[in-house]
């Protein structure tokens, strides 16, 4: 029986990675039709753009639950991107591995913090 | 039983400097390597958007400070650098999403012609740095 497993692996090429390929596409477009309907928002608003036109938009629950959902996919979507980079250019694991948690922190931390300002306006 | 493929070759002699800078790079390679770098740098400012998030959204008076860091700078940093960096996330976005969407286009398309290549990338970039230019004007105030 051959090795087919750590150093050793057979990569025949099919459905590695598909999964990740597919949620960067669906990311991405929920990300654009986001984007859409922000711009959207601003241009359809009432009254001069000032605080309260733009807090308005991010008023509603149903805003604040859409605009989580986005942020996790503006997760999911940097770190394949971000994973891609370091994958591509970077090839000893042990600095791999450090940039991979840097990345995985540095997400984290910045999503923590946007949660937290959609739900304090 | 799937067949063992065969060694590629490696290059890892290419010089940064005296190598990459002598590629000849059609447009299609150049939306690719600023799809890459527009989301890199992105990704570094991510607490930099964030904190244009929160001082916008929060309050009264943090969307005060929000207007001053474009008006009068914020903290050691000028507001023309302010507004520079905000303007580099501005292409970063618009270069990153128009390049996403002729990405998807081919994959879901399957149109991957050279012609076809060279002209949505051109495209791409023209529009990009267009709309770059016309949101850049009303950030310094030329309008």
């Amino acid at each position: 029986m051959a090795v087919n497993f750590g150093t050793q692996r057979v990569t025949p090429g099919a459905h590695f990675g598909t999964r990740d390929w597919l949620a960067q596409r669906i990311t991405a477009t929920l990300l654009t039709l986001f984007t859409l309907l922000v711009i959207a928002a601003v241009v359809f608003s009432s009254g001069p753009i000032g605080y309260e036109s733009w807090a308005a938009i991010f008023a509603p629950q149903w805003m604040k639950a859409l605009t989580l959902a986005v942020f996790v996919s503006l997760g999911y979507h940097v770190w394949v991107g971000m994973r891609n980079i370091w994958m591509d250019y970077v090839k000893p694991p042990g600095i791999r591995l450090g940039l991979h948690v840097f990345t995985i922190v540095w997400l984290v931390a910045c999503m923590g913090w946007a949660v937290q300002v959609l739900w304090r306006i | 039983m799937t067949e063992v493929t065969r060694k590629r070759p490696e290059f890892r002699n290419i010089n940064a400097f005296s190598d990459l800078t002598t590629y000849r790079m059609p447009a299609a390679a150049w939306v690719s390597i600023l799809h890459r770098a527009s989301g890199g740098l992105m990704f570094l400012l991510l607490p930099l958007i964030v904190w244009l998030f929160d001082t916008s959204l929060s309050s009264e008076i943090s969307f005060a400070r929000f207007t001053s860091a474009f008006s009068a700078g914020v903290g050691f940093v000028p507001s023309w650098l302010f507004k520079l960096v905000v303007l580099a996330i501005i292409w970063a976005y618009l270069h990153h999403l128009l390049a996403g969407v002729r990405h998807v286009y081919m994959d879901a398309t399957h149109k991957a012609s050279k012609a076809f290549g060279k002209s949505t990338a051109l495209a791409t970039m023209v529009l990009g740095v267009g709309l770059t230019v016309v949101l850049g004007a009303k950030l310094f105030g030329l309008y």
